[in-house]
C-alpha cells in the first residue's frame, strides 16, 4: 500500500502540468457548486424565513368560495348538468365558536401559539386619495408569541394597543406612504362604507413589502367595532407549532375536526416554495454538470497516462505487482487528483461566496435586505467534497481497472 | 544435482488466425547455478517457452515446477506473488520506471516483498549495483544513464530479490559488443560465484556458445542440448 502510493505519488509529481489541469477541473466543479449552493439555499432559507414572519403555520378560516354542488346536481345526480357561473352564497367568513377552537388547539403540545383574529380590507385615506389596505384585529400578546411582533416594532410598544381602544400599530411601509407618524390620526373606510378615525400607537416592520405597505394592526374588539359585527366574530384562526414541518400533516386533521378550511404555510406560500425547487434543481443541475466535464477530463487524462505508462504497467507485473496493486496506483492519483482540486474549491467557493455576501443587493420595497443573502452552512461543504471526491474516483476507476488488466507479455514480447 | 526448474509435457497452442500448436511435450529440467541459453531460430517458440516458464503466461497444458513447487494451476496473485520473491527478469529493453532514480528502480520489487526494511533494502540495492558497477549513478534518474548501464541496473533489479532463477528475453539484444561482452560476463560471475540460476533467450550465437549449456528449439520441439564442459564447483 505504502508502496503503490509512493508509486502514485511519483507519477502524479513528474508531470506537474497534467495533473494541476486535471485537478483544476474538479476545483472549477465544486468552486462554482460551493458558490451557487451558498447563494441559493441562502435565498431559499430567506425565502423560508419571510414565509415564516409573514404567515401562520396553520390558518383556519371559513373558505366561502369553495365550490359547492348546485341543487340542480343534488335534484338529478346522475343526469348531465351544466351550470354555467356560478356564484358562491351569502355566507359569512366568521368562523363560529371560534375562541372554543382556539381554546382546543391551544392544550396540543406541538403548538407554540394561537391567535384568533378577523382581516378586512379596508381604504385608508390620505387626503383625498383612498389607499387599500387590511387590517387585523388581533389580540396583540398572542399575535407576538406567534410572529416575534416585539422585535419588529419600529416605533411605539404593542401593549399601547391594549390601552388605546382606538389605537392602531401600522406597517412602516404604509405609514410612510400615508406620511403619517405614531400619535398621528388617520381615516379608514370600510368595504361596507363605514368610516373611523383611529390613532398610530406603534409602527413595526416585518421586512416584506406586502406586508409592511398595507397592514395594520388594531385589537379585535376595535376591528369588530368598525365592522359593525358582533363580539364572537372572527375570521381566521392562526396557528404556529413548536415544528413548523408538522403543518402538514395537522392541517387535514384540524380540517376534519373544526370543518373549516385549515391551510398549513407551504400551501400558502406555493409561490415561493416553487422558487425554492427551482433554485434547487438550477443548483444541483449545474453543479454536476461541471463536474461530470471535470470527471470526463480526469478519465481522459488518466487514460493518456495509462497509454504511456504500459510499459511500466507491464515490468510492474512482471516483477510481482498484481492487478489489484496496479489499480491501486491508478485509483490513488485520480482520488489524490479529486481531493486536492475539492479542497481547493472549497476554499475557492469559500472566497466567491465571501465576495457575493459583500455584493450590495437593493431589496427595494419588497424586501428589506441590503446585501445577497448568503450560507455559510458546513453541510454544503461537506456535499462539496463527497461530490468531488465520488466523481473522479469513478471517472479514475475504469481507466485504473483497463490498466489492471494489461497482459504484461504483450508489451514484454514488443 | 539440485534441480530448480522441471518442465513436464507442456503443450501450448495459438488459437489465432487458425489452431497452431507452438509448443510440443516440453520436457525441461534446470540446475542450480546453471546458466542456461535457449536458442533457435525466430518463431520456434522459445520465447513463448520462456513466458510460461516465468510464469505470467498461464495457457498451457503440462506442468511447471520451480524449487519443488507446482505452479501450474496458481491463480495471477500467487503467481504475481512467487515471480516478485523467486523471479528476477532482464529483458531486451531495460523497462526502467523512467521517473525514479536508480536505486528506487533496483528497491521496488524488495519493497514490495516487505522482507527487509527500507533502510536494509536500501543498503542491499547499493551492493547490487556495486556488483553491477553501477553504484555510482545511484542517485541519478534512471533516464539519464546510457543503454548499458541501465541494462546493468535492469540486472541489479532482477537480483534484489534473491531470485531462484534470472530469466532473460534476448538480454544483450539491443547493447552493443562491448556491453554484450559485460552483461555476459556479469552472469557467468552470477551463476559461478554466487551459484545464481540463469535462463536466457538468445539468436546470439556466441553468447549462446558461451554459456554452460545450450538448449536448441525447432519447431516448439527441443532438438538439440548441448552442455559445455565447464567445472561447476560442485562442493
Amino acid at each position: 500500500m505504502k508502496l503503490t502510493f509512493d508509486i502514485a505519488k511519483t507519477h502524479l509529481f513528474s508531470r506537474p502540468k497534467q495533473t494541476l489541469v486535471a485537478m483544476m477541473g474538479v476545483t472549477f466543479g465544486i468552486g462554482m457548486f460551493i458558490a451557487m449552493v451558498s447563494l441559493m439555499t441562502g435565498l431559499n432559507d430567506m425565502t423560508e424565513s419571510l414565509a415564516m414572519t409573514s404567515s401562520p403555520d396553520i390558518r383556519i378560516y371559513h373558505d366561502i368560495t369553495q365550490d359547492r354542488t348546485s341543487i340542480v346536481e343534488e335534484l338529478n345526480p346522475r343526469g348531465i348538468n351544466f351550470v354555467h357561473h356560478p356564484k358562491p352564497k351569502n355566507e359569512t367568513q366568521k368562523v363560529r365558536n371560534a375562541f372554543k377552537i382556539a381554546e382546543i388547539i391551544r392544550r396540543d403540545p406541538t403548538v407554540r401559539g394561537v391567535s384568533p383574529q378577523l382581516t378586512s380590507q379596508v381604504f385608508y385615506n390620505y387626503g383625498p386619495v383612498q389607499l387599500g389596505g387590511t387590517i387585523a384585529g388581533v389580540d396583540i400578546i398572542e399575535e407576538d408569541r406567534l410572529f416575534g411582533l416585539k422585535a419588529k416594532m419600529k416605533a411605539g410598544r404593542i401593549e399601547n394597543l391594549i390601552q388605546d381602544p382606538n389605537g392602531i400599530i401600522m406597517g412602516t411601509g404604509l405609514a410612510r406612504k400615508l406620511k403619517a407618524q405614531t400619535g398621528d390620526r388617520v381615516v379608514i373606510t370600510t368595504p361596507q362604507g363605514f368610516t373611523t378615525t383611529l390613532k398610530i400607537v406603534g409602527l413595526f416592520q416585518m421586512g416584506i413589502g406586502a406586508i409592511d405597505n398595507i397592514k395594520s394592526y388594531a385589537s379585535i374588539s376595535t376591528v369588530q367595532h368598525i365592522l359593525q359585527k358582533e363580539k364572537a366574530y372572527i375570521t381566521d384562526i392562526n396557528i404556529k407549532l413548536h415544528d413548523f414541518h408538522l403543518a402538514k400533516e395537522l392541517a387535514p386533521q384540524y380540517q376534519k375536526q373544526f370543518r373549516y378550511k385549515a391551510e398549513d404555510w407551504e400551501v400558502a406560500n406555493a409561490t415561493m416554495l416553487l422558487g425554492v425547487i427551482i433554485r434547487n434543481i438550477l443548483t444541483y443541475s449545474v453543479s454536476i454538470t461541471l463536474l461530470i466535464v471535470a470527471g470526463f477530463g480526469i478519465y481522459n487524462i488518466l487514460n493518456m497516462t495509462i497509454i504511456n505508462k504500459m510499459k511500466d504497467i507491464a515490468i510492474l507485473k512482471a516483477m510481482g505487482f498484481s492487478g489489484g496493486d496496479v489499480k491501486q496506483i491508478f485509483v490513488i492519483q485520480s482520488l489524490a487528483i479529486g481531493l486536492a482540486g475539492s479542497v481547493l474549491g472549497l476554499v475557492i467557493g469559500f472566497g466567491l461566496s465571501s465576495l457575493i455576501a459583500q455584493a450590495p443587493f437593493n431589496g427595494g420595497d419588497i424586501l428589506s435586505i441590503e446585501h445577497l443573502p448568503v450560507n455559510f452552512k458546513l453541510k454544503y461543504y461537506l456535499i462539496g467534497i463527497v461530490f468531488g471526491v465520488t466523481t473522479t474516483a469513478l471517472a479514475g476507476y475504469m481507466p485504473s481497472r483497463k490498466a489492471s488488466h494489461v497482459d504484461p507479455i504483450e508489451i514484454l514480447r514488443g | 544435482m539440485e534441480k530448480v526448474l522441471r518442465t513436464h509435457k507442456i503443450n501450448k497452442y495459438f488459437y489465432d488466425p487458425v489452431k497452431f500448436q507452438v509448443l510440443k511435450e516440453i520436457d525441461l529440467s534446470v540446475n542450480k547455478g546453471e546458466f542456461l541459453s535457449l536458442v533457435g531460430k525466430s518463431g520456434c517458440g522459445k520465447s513463448t517457452l520462456m513466458y510460461i516458464l516465468s510464469t505470467m503466461d498461464t495457457d498451457y497444458d503440462g506442468d511447471l515446477e520451480i524449487a519443488g513447487q507446482r505452479l501450474t494451476g496458481k491463480n495471477q496473485n500467487e503467481l504475481a506473488a512467487f515471480r516478485n520473491e523467486h523471479i528476477g527478469f532482464v529483458f531486451q529493453f531495460h523497462y526502467l520506471l523512467p521517473e525514479f532514480t536508480v536505486l528506487q528502480n533496483v528497491m521496488i520489487p524488495a519493497l514490495k516483498l516487505k522482507k527487509y526494511s527500507r533502510e536494509e533494502i536500501e543498503s542491499r540495492a547499493y551492493e547490487k549495483l556495486k556488483i553491477l558497477g553501477v553504484h555510482e549513478q545511484a542517485r541519478k534518474q534512471s533516464a539519464k544513464l546510457s543503454g548499458g548501464q541501465q541494462q546493468r541496473v535492469a540486472i541489479a533489479r532482477a537480483l534484489i530479490n534473491d531470485p531462484i532463477i534470472i530469466m532473460g528475453d534476448e538480454p544483450t539484444g539491443n547493447l552493443d559488443s562491448y556491453n554484450t561482452q559485460l552483461v555476459f560476463d556479469i552472469f557467468r560471475e552470477l551463476t559461478h560465484v554466487y551459484k545464481q540460476t540463469i535462463i536466457a533467450v538468445t539468436h546470439d550465437g556466441e553468447f549462446a556458445s558461451k554459456s554452460d549449456k545450450v538448449v536448441e528449439m525447432s519447431d516448439g520441439m527441443i532438438v538439440n542440448t548441448r552442455e559445455k564442459n565447464v567445472a561447476l564447483p560442485t562442493s
